[in-house]
Parts: structure tokens; sequence; C-alpha cells
């Protein structure tokens, strides 16, 4: 008696048959979602044309590596955002009138040479969007140091200003700095992105909740800021002021946090976030830039290999499996 | 009861939706096909052969080897064929098909064991058939005979079920909680062992507080309830004696040797329904769900049904079916047709549609260190997958690659879809040619 045809071509998989929704592409649609606030604070500070700034990156930023992907015959890869992420947080790091045709530049930069060519998501050993900054900073000297002023600036005279990094390394006591409040809130001259402190804590505070990122990182590398800040300048106000200055709480919150770039136990990451946040003021106070956030994650990024090895050695050593 | 420090888990959907569902006794299917390799030790040879007539109880199936248990016919009616045939397990299997009269008469070899010491009571239970019923199939007699039972002082119930969707020992305890409590004090009785833990995860609150109820209506002080977290894998072997006794278990070490013993629920009720009827373990309550499944239930299902039958019983696919998990969806087994038939290990049968059953493109990694942090073990599967790409042995033995059980969690939560835990099986292989040569 035949009484049913049976299901023979069933898909035979290994367990687990099941997944998390959290894939790639979900991980940096948070990352882009937690981006908005800063994107809003910019729009807002600098007007419409951070909104054409970011477009332009984003898009050049998915075509590259989408005509990369179609040239060297790979499977497509712009679908996982990550590219989308690194346009954004390129425009994030310029000045809100950068010339778009370099913005372009940056972006090739950014996902061809530093992510493609070493072979796509998670083969980079470097941040794209800090390479391509670091890159645009030493290429267009002069555009990337001209700062148009804050649409709520005081001067009715200039059309640019100095960051408040860049008036602390010129003027020296004498200069006259911003106050903490118009500098959390984003009030003042500095790269599209990277003002409104508020604007990325709040992103921060999404990322964490979602625990698409660990708080590890952003909290050493900000923590080390504000300590070597306040032994230097023994002012609390002074330490403040820097971190809240210059890119900190967006290389700390969005950069120092990438995954593919940063140490993946939790030792490590104590480790990196310190190390990005002495290199910083290292800058800042001795060198001759204003500004160091983005040299220290680069540098500290080269170092993750070790920083791995050694925190896997221990953490090895130390897990519940080390009786045998 | 209080916990102390908690192994890593995640948190895994739990998709408990049979749980409030009574078990239902499907009828009888026309033909039955029972394997004999129903352990994880040396398969059976058929007792009967070609023609015979079988009743249910009756063992057709046995053998001398260490490691087994005997096999006994679920059904009455007459022996049709003896098949080879690749069974629920994967690997050449020998069957013995039987054509069902649908009496159920019962066999003459159905008797109530009398024990009175260890020794008896450890092959009355070899007698039942039970092996381990959570999904490892070890035979039960085995682990309730250890070298050292002097130093054994302590019985761990493990009714965590863990894995989503399944609530068949959520059901046995609101079913036949007083059962779960005499099969630990006959194990406690002849086992001599002062204390029975059950360990149940918090999702189940019917069945804590019916336990609870029962401990206290029977008096049994030496029997205590540890509501576990409900996060994935809390009912492993390894992590539940964590969980319960704070010792830490390697892999390759028995309970035993720590002086725990440890058994599913499910499989201690049965022992106990085997020393009050004398019948051994023919039947299996399975939790029958997915979303390709009509109707899902909780069903007693007698081994060696075809999984096409149990489906059928309850209502059919409801759209078809691309993937047939026997066993939980994070540890279980796909199954290549629904010709398959139930082994007394199948704690669940879930059918999924493309959807879910379609095996996720594998991306990049993006070094985020999830599989890392999801680990109960502390173990690194980054590591083993790039390790295992280069046949690095030395690398993998480095990083403690055996002290991997293939609980799936770094799988489930890798953002990139890489399949790690079948990447560590396979460098579990590769570490073991190795090392034997």
């Amino acid at each position: 008696m035949e009484k049913q045809k049976f299901h023979s071509n069933l898909i035979v998989s290994n367990a687990p048959h099941i997944v998390t929704d959290a894939d790639t592409t979900k991980l940096m649609g948070s990352v882009l979602l937690a981006l908005a606030p800063a994107f809003v604070a910019g729009v807002y500070v600098f007007g419409a044309r951070v909104i054409l700034l970011c477009a332009v990156c984003i898009i050049a930023s998915v075509g590259f590596e989408w005509l990369y992907n179609y040239l060297a015959k790979k499977p497509q890869t712009v679908g996982d955002l990550s590219a989308a992420v690194t346009g954004l947080l390129i425009a994030y790091n310029v000045p809100a009138n950068f010339p778009l045709w370099m913005a372009v530049i940056g972006c090739f930069v950014a996902v061809v040479v530093v992510k493609q060519l070493y072979g796509g998501i998670g083969k980079n050993f470097v941040n794209p969007a800090i390479t391509a900054r670091i890159f645009l900073f030493i290429s267009f000297a002069a555009n990337m140091s001209t700062w148009p002023l804050p649409r709520m600036a005081e001067t009715t005279d200039a059309t640019t200003g100095a960051t408040p990094l860049g008036i602390l390394a010129e003027g020296g006591a004498g200069a006259k700095l911003p106050s903490n409040m118009d500098m959390f809130l984003g009030f003042i001259g500095g790269s599209v992105g990277e003002v409104s402190a508020l604007a990325l804590l709040i992103g921060g505070a999404y990322l964490i909740w979602k625990k698409v990122i660990s708080p590890i990182i952003p909290c050493a590398f900000i923590g080390t800021v504000f300590v070597i800040a306040l032994i230097y300048t023994k002012s609390f106000h002074m330490a403040v002021f820097h971190i809240l200055a210059g890119g900190v709480m967006l290389g700390a919150i969005f950069m120092a946090t990438d995954y593919v770039t940063t140490p993946k136990l939790p030792s490590g990451q104590i480790m990196f976030g310190i190390g990005c946040g002495i290199i910083t003021m290292a800058i800042r106070l001795f060198g001759s830039y204003p500004e160091g956030v983005s040299f220290s994650i680069l540098l500290m990024n080269i170092c993750t290999p070790l920083i791995n090895r050694w925190s896997f050695k221990r953490y090895c050593a130390g897990g519940a499996n080390s009786g045998k | 009861m209080s916990q102390g420090k908690h192994l890593p888990s995640i948190l895994v959907p739990h998709h408990k939706n049979t749980s409030n569902l009574e078990t239902v006794v499907m009828p009888v299917p026309d033909v039955v096909k029972i394997c004999m390799s129903q352990s994880i030790g040396a398969p059976c040879k058929p007792l009967v052969a070609k023609g015979d007539h079988v009743k249910v109880g009756q063992r057709i199936g046995d053998t001398d080897a260490f490691v087994s248990a005997p096999v006994h016919s679920s059904v009455s009616g007459t022996v049709t064929d003896i098949v080879q045939s690749r069974g629920g397990m994967g690997g050449m299997e020998t069957l013995i098909v039987i054509e069902t009269d649908k009496k159920q008469e019962v066999s003459e070899e159905v008797q109530i064991p009398h024990v009175t010491n260890h020794a008896e009571f450890v092959k009355a239970v070899r007698d039942s058939g039970v092996v381990g019923l959570g999904g490892a199939s070890f035979p039960t007699h085995i682990k309730l005979n250890p070298k050292n039972l002097d130093e054994c002082d302590v019985l761990v119930v493990n009714a965590a079920e863990c894995e989503p969707y399944i609530t068949g020992d959520n059901r046995m305890m609101v079913e036949q909680g007083q059962d779960v409590l005499d099969g630990m004090k006959l194990i406690m009785k002849y086992l001599d062992l002062k204390k029975g833990i059950i360990g149940i995860e918090e999702n189940k609150p019917e069945a804590i507080e019916n336990m609870n109820n029962l401990i206290q209506q029977n008096g049994f002080d030496d029997i205590e309830v540890l509501a576990l977290q409900s996060r994935y894998p809390k009912g492993a072997e390894r992590v539940l004696v964590y969980e319960a006794t704070g010792k830490v278990m390697d892999a390759g070490v028995l309970p035993a040797q720590l002086g725990v013993i440890l058994d599913n629920v499910s499989t201690i009720a049965i022992i106990a329904e085997f020393f009050k009827t004398g019948m051994p373990i023919v039947r299996r309550r399975i939790t029958v769900d997915g979303d390709a499944v009509a109707e899902p239930k909780n069903v007693f299902v007698p081994i060696g049904t075809q999984i096409a039958d149990v489906m059928e019983f309850c209502g059919g696919y409801k759209k078809e079916p691309k993937k047939i998990v026997m066993g939980g969806p994070m540890m279980g087994r796909a199954t290549n047709s629904d010709e398959n038939v139930t082994m007394k290990n199948t704690g669940s049968l879930l059918a999924f549609g493309k959807e879910v059953a379609e095996v996720k493109v594998e991306t990049g990694c993006i070094n985020c260190g999830r599989c890392i942090s999801a680990c109960p073990f502390k173990l690194m599967p980054v590591i083993f997958a790039e390790a295992y790409n280069r046949k690095d042995v030395e690398r993998l033995q480095k990083f403690n690659i055996m002290q991997c059980m293939g609980c799936g969690s770094c799988s489930y939560i890798c953002p990139a879809r890489r399949p790690l835990s079948f990447m560590n099986t396979l460098a579990k292989g590769m570490v073991k040619e190795a090392t034997s040569k």
C-alpha cells in the first residue's frame, strides 16, 4: 500500500541548523544607524553641504568595492554594508567644505588599496577610514586643515577658523578656547562628524546596548586620554577639553572598535585602548601636529597581531580548560 | 538553590511552542523499521528471522559487546524483512522491518524485574534497553556501573532541555513527575548516592513547580531542583556538572570520575516505568515542530516509525519540507529523507521550509571574536579554523581543540556564517589521526 510520497531530496547539512539574525550586514547596519546622530549634528552645525559630502563618500566607497569585485571577478560583497560604513566615516573625518574629488580619492585609497587589495572584508590590517584620513591629511594638507566655522559662530567677517586643538597648539596659554559645553554639543570647528561628542556618545551607547561593540576599547581610550591630560595639565577643565576635542570620541567609539583591525580578546582590547590614548596624548602634547587620534589608531592597528598573540597565550593558559 | 559562577553561554530563541501541549499517542503505523544500532556502542545482532511473529517488548536484537544495549520490538506483527540500509545515524545499518497487526499484544518476556542489589539493578537497566535519551545514546547501565562506585555520591538529572523547540523533557516532568522521582530514588538506592539534583532551565516554570511540589509531597529531602539560566548550552553534560557541583569536567572524562552520576530526565523516568511495568523502551515522547509542520505536537511514537508517518499524524506538512532534523536544531542531525525512522534518541523531529533550511552563504571573518566569547569552555574557534586550514596540528593541540564538545554555539553566533563548529569537528578528526600514527 503506497500511502504517501516520501520527501527524499532534503538538505543535509551539519549542525547547528539555526543561526543568529545578527550577520555582518545587520552589524554594519547598526553601526550606520549609530552614526546617524553625528550626521544630524554635522548638518546642523555645518549646513547642507554635509549631506552632499556624505552621499558622495558612501556612493564612491560602495561603487569602488562593487567595481573592484566586478573587475576581479570576485563574489560581490557590497551587500555587507561595510563599504558604506567606511565611506561615511571618511566623510566624517574631513572638513565640511572639503573638495568632493579629493574625498573620492580618499574613498579609493580606503576601499581599494587598504581593503580590497588585501583580500576584502576582514583581511585588511589597518582601518580603511583612518588610513584614508591620514592619506588625505598628508596629500591635501591645506584643504584638510581649513575648517569652516560652525553656523552658530558669533563672528561674521570670517568663514573659516581653527579647531579647538589648533587654537591650543598655536595660541599657547593666552588663546581663547571654546567652552566645554560648546564642545560637548559640537558648536565648534572641526571635521564633519567629530564635533559633537553628545551625538557620538548617543551612537556609542546604542552600539553597546545592542552588544555590537564592547565598551572596553572606548573606555580605555577615552579614560587614558583623560588621565594623561589631567596629570599633564593639572586641570580638570583641560582634561575634559582633551576628551571632547578633536577625533577622540569619533575615533574611540567608531574606529578603534572596528572588529577587523583591533584585538579579539578583552585583555588585548584594554591594551589597545590604552595604547591609543597614550599615542594620542603624546602627539597632542609633544608632536608637531595638533591632533593624534588617527595616527594612534593606525599605529595600534599595526600592533594588533602582536597584542593578539600575547593575549591568546594568556587566555589559553587561564581558561576553564587549563586543567589539561 | 543558589548558583555560583557560570560558564559562558549564548541566548538562543527558545521556540518552545509545544510546552503546553499534552503528549498524545499516535496510532500504530502499518510498518516499523527498527534499527539495530540504537546506542553509541556496538550494533545488535537480530534475534528474529524473516517470517517470525513478534510482540511488543520482545527482545529482537542484542549483542555480547560491552558498550551496547538490547533492542525490543515496539509493535506486534510479522517480520517481513531484515535489510541493510542507511539509517538515522548516517551509516549502513541493519533494520528489522515489521509489518504490524495493530493488536499490540504484549510479549511474555515483559516481566516486572526483581532486584536486590547493585549488580542485579544494573542488569535490569540493561534489559530495559535504555540509552541516553538526551541524544548521546550512551548505554545507561554502563553509566550506572562506574569503576569508582564508592566515590560517587550525587545524582544529577539533566532536565535543562536547552535545545530550542524540544519540550519532551518538560512534558515528562509535568505528566510523569512521579516517575522521575521514583527513577531517581531507585538509582540513589542501588548506587548509594546521598543527593539528587534536578537541573531545569528557568523557562520551564511548570516543570519546576511540579517537581518541587512532588518532592514535598513525597518528603524527599535529599532531592532538590536546581533552576538553571535559560541559556544555551546549559544541558551539555560538562556544563551541567559544573553548574550543579562546581566541578570542572574536561573532555574525555566521565561524570563518574568526578563522583557524579548524570542522566537525562527521560532516561530516568523510563527506568522507573520499566521497574513498575516491566516494559522496556519501545516508544518515545517526540516533539514534532518546525515551520513546515501543520500541527506541532508532543507525540508518543513507537521506535522505528518512519518520519513521514509521524508527520502525517501531525497534520502533514504545511509547506514543502527542505530539511528535517532529528534532535534539536543546535546539535541534531539533518536526515536525508522522511522515509528514515525514529530511534531511541530521537527527542524531536523538526521540519523546516526553505527559508530556515538553506545553508547561509559564508562570508569573510571580521575578527569580531564572538565565537570566543560564546564558547562555554573558553576555546578559540577562529584560531582552530585558521589552523585547520593550514593543517597545523600542533597549533590545534596547543589551543586545546580536543576540549570542544561540538555544541555549535560558535557557528550559531558567527556573523559571517562560518561553519566553525563543523570545522572544529574536522579539526578534531585531523588531530586524532595525526596522534594515532
